[in-house]
């Protein structure tokens, strides 16, 4: 169980970073609706802002996200959601212009902490993304980059193990078995996302962060992720961005719902889609706007 | 008329047919108020007519200069008497050109002959004839021209497609004026070699390992027998090649990676620019750098080092072509880094991989098909490089491997084997002709294979 030090949350809560960074509108961050926290939480976000140069991407958000449970964050295009994501694995310190406040901490310890190494962050928080990113490289070599580059396998034969074991969770093998040379990028597109989430897995994270994973795919190979996402559940914390709200119903358990930075409304699924406590949020999932 | 004079009032004809195109284009349909029962805008009814006044007259102008020379010349000669029109060629030029010279006023009549002078009156008079003649042929050309499209004008005329036709075909000539050029290049460096190898034989000029392209003038000369075997000017270029290489492939990699992946937005805009004002200084200024500078300097090294190092090496000019060819590699790979998508590091930083693994890893693999095809077209400018192996390799074919001996290239022999006065049928000059065409093959091949490499890398990510 984590619980994040109180002071650190009162230092960064609402206020802005230090530099003078101009808030967008005048009004204080949005108060979310719903239930923040969780049972069991693996990662707890508390007062998260983030800035990319003077824009300020994401305001004061708080959110807990729990083991073995599909958190699914929905919300109009540039709503911070996948900024939001983003912070969850640091990957955000590849931007040069990126700046992150507040406190997010994975089984209790600070990610933002300076001994905090982001690569081991990224080991532990693994992400898919949106359009299949393989690399130029084998099917097979695709899934043993993770490994290899973490040292988890003593030999090849252990190697080859974790590259059967993460491709059959990926729901792959069958179909690649007879072809593990064959380049990555040579797979069709879902197959290639399916490619991606067994290199996810191959390095045996706690969360796995999916930013849009089905918006370059069709309705089968959806229907196939979708499906995975399911089994994946039982070993995994997972965070979905999705633009589609039948995605969100279909896959996850709890729901938050993004405008313009702010986190509005946080519930289980069920409540977000047939009772929104929030104008906005029933705006958006009425179709209202979005 | 002059040349000059002719074409400035066929121009002004041209601005003529202009005006009466578009006036009679907008007379046909009622004024500018018809205009719009017109296929094409008036201006390109002006536009077709002045096109068709100016371009059939100007393309005969040339056409006629090109030829009118000879024609002239030719009547001349036919009214000279029977014993010059007897004469050898040679001869005959000789005499003409007493006639030339007596025309230009280069010699004072009273010199001449009585014969010469009455061929330079005729001559002078033919001339003034030619030119009088392009000056109707052309002028009449430029208003039936004119005249014939000004009186095709209708609304239903589609004048715009016709002038766009016609600005196409003058854009595709444009653009074939390169590949004919290269074409005709080729075929004279063709044709002379194949003259070379008709007095040297191909297997000695490509296997020989004796250059020693002196012909002797006289029978009595001696030590100049001439040997044409080519050899150690390939291992002298290889080997100054190889060692630009060495130098340029190494610096010019890093150098990318550290711009591409490392560097500051504000660092980089200050060193990028720095790296290619290196490629913006004259290779003549490199070459004096290494023959004054590098050479000198490497051959102190070598003594204080107990090395015998020639004051003209191999390696102070493949080290200071490598320092020329840094910003070419490293210009090339900096875009082929860059053009890897993003979206590549970002899959391997989402898996816990380090900004050097992933740049190890993922990035340099995926832009190693551009980088070879950029370190292939520099190998190929290492290969053509002149200015600097003429003045820091030095002259002497040397069959050697040792980079501190001093060494010849292909391109400097071409160059000694033309500079100054040569016949243009002897071994020696012609030689240059076919270790130029050599040169071309090498790099042309070259670059026909980075060019397939670099084209498929780029259809990978499109």
């Amino acid at each position: 169980m984590a619980t994040v030090p109180s002071d650190m949350a009162r230092r960064t809560g609402g206020s802005l970073p230090d530099g003078g960074v101009q808030l967008d509108r005048s009004e204080s961050a949005h108060r979310t609706v719903g239930d923040i926290t969780a049972k069991n939480p693996v990662l707890v976000c508390r007062s998260v802002n983030v800035f990319y140069g003077d824009k300020h991407a994401i305001r004061d958000v708080n959110l807990d996200i729990a083991h073995n449970q599909v958190i699914s964050m929905i919300g109009p295009s540039g709503c911070g959601k996948s900024t939001f994501l983003r912070c969850l694995n640091r990957l955000n310190d590849t931007i040069p212009t990126a700046k992150v406040t507040g406190s997010i901490s994975l089984d209790g310890q600070d990610i933002y902490d300076k001994r905090q190494d982001p690569v081991q962050l990224r080991a532990r928080v693994g992400m898919v993304f949106q359009k299949p990113n393989p690399f130029p490289k084998s099917v097979y070599e695709n899934v043993a980059y993770g490994p290899r580059i973490h040292g988890l396998a003593g030999d090849r034969t252990e190697l080859d193990e974790i590259v059967q074991t993460s491709l059959q969770r990926a729901g792959l093998w069958a179909e690649v078995k007879d072809r593990l040379d064959a380049p990555g990028t040579a797979l069709s597109g879902g197959q290639q996302q399916r490619l991606c989430i067994a290199r996810t897995i191959a390095v045996n994270p706690e969360v796995i962060l999916m930013d849009e994973p089905c918006s370059a795919l069709d309705p089968i190979a959806t229907a196939r992720i979708e499906d995975l996402i399911d089994e994946l559940q039982q070993n995994y914390a997972i965070c979905i961005v999705t633009h589609s709200m039948q995605q969100a119903a279909r896959v996850s358990q709890r729901t938050a719902y993004f405008h313009l930075g702010d986190l509005i409304e946080v519930g289980s699924t069920d409540q977000i889609f047939t009772n929104p406590r929030h104008k906005l949020t029933e705006d958006y999932i009425t179709g209202r706007f979005g | 008329m002059q040349t000059s004079t002719l074409v400035l009032v066929l121009l002004i004809l041209a601005a003529v047919a202009y005006r009466a195109g578009r006036m009679r284009s907008l007379a046909l349909v009622g004024g500018l108020k018809g205009a719009s029962k017109l296929h094409s805008r008036p201006g390109y009814y002006g536009l077709l007519t002045a096109l068709w006044c100016a371009i059939p007259a100007l393309l005969v102008l040339g056409l006629w200069h090109a030829f009118d020379g000879r024609i002239v010349t030719d009547l001349v000669i036919g009214g000279m008497s029977a014993e010059v029109q007897a004469l050898t060629p040679d001869q005959l030029s000789l005499v003409l050109n007493d006639v030339r010279n007596l025309v230009a006023g280069a010699i004072p009549a009273e010199m001449a002959s009585p014969e010469a002078r009455a061929a330079a009156a005729r001559y002078v008079e033919l001339q003034s004839l030619s030119g009088l003649a392009a000056a109707a042929l052309c002028l009449s050309l430029a208003l039936a021209a004119g005249a014939f499209v000004w009186l095709r004008i209708s609304p239903s005329l589609r004048a715009r497609n016709n002038v766009e036709t016609i600005v196409r075909v003058a854009l595709i000539g444009c653009s074939t004026i390169a590949i004919f050029t290269t074409i005709g290049i080729v075929i004279s460096v063709l044709f002379e070699s194949i003259r070379f190898f008709r007095q040297v034989p191909v297997t000695e000029f490509l296997f020989g390992l004796q250059w020693s392209p002196q012909m002797a003038i006289r029978a009595d000369q001696v030590g100049s027998s001439g040997a044409f075997g080519a050899v150690p000017l390939f291992t002298g270029t290889l080997l100054i090649a190889g060692i630009a290489m060495l130098v340029a492939v190494p610096v010019g990699l890093f150098a990318a990676i550290y711009l591409a992946e490392y560097a500051r937005r504000r660092v980089r805009a200050v060193i990028k620019p720095m790296l290619e004002v290196l490629a913006g200084i004259p290779t003549v200024v490199y070459g004096f750098f290494a023959a004054l500078v590098v050479g000198p300097l490497l051959r102190e090294t070598g003594e204080s080092l107990g090395l015998a190092v020639a004051s003209e090496s191999a390696l102070a000019a493949g080290l200071v072509m490598g320092i020329m060819i840094i910003p070419f590699v490293s210009s090339l790979a900096d875009d082929m880094i860059t053009a890897v998508p993003q979206s590549m590091r970002d899959g391997s930083y989402g898996l816990g991989a380090t900004q050097s693994e992933t740049i190890r890893r993922v990035v340099f693999p995926a832009a190693l098909p551009g980088i070879v095809g950029g370190v292939l077209l520099a190998i190929s400018r290492a290969i053509g490089e002149t200015m600097i192996v003429v003045m820091a390799a030095g002259l002497g074919a040397n069959l050697t491997a040792n980079p501190l001996e001093a060494v010849t290239t292909v391109t400097t022999q071409i160059v000694t084997l033309l500079v100054g006065d040569q016949e243009f049928d002897s071994p020696k000059t012609l030689a240059a002709f076919a270790l130029g065409l050599v040169l071309f093959l090498a790099t042309l091949s070259l670059n026909i294979i980075a060019l397939q490499v670099v084209r498929r890398y780029r259809e990978q990510y499109e």
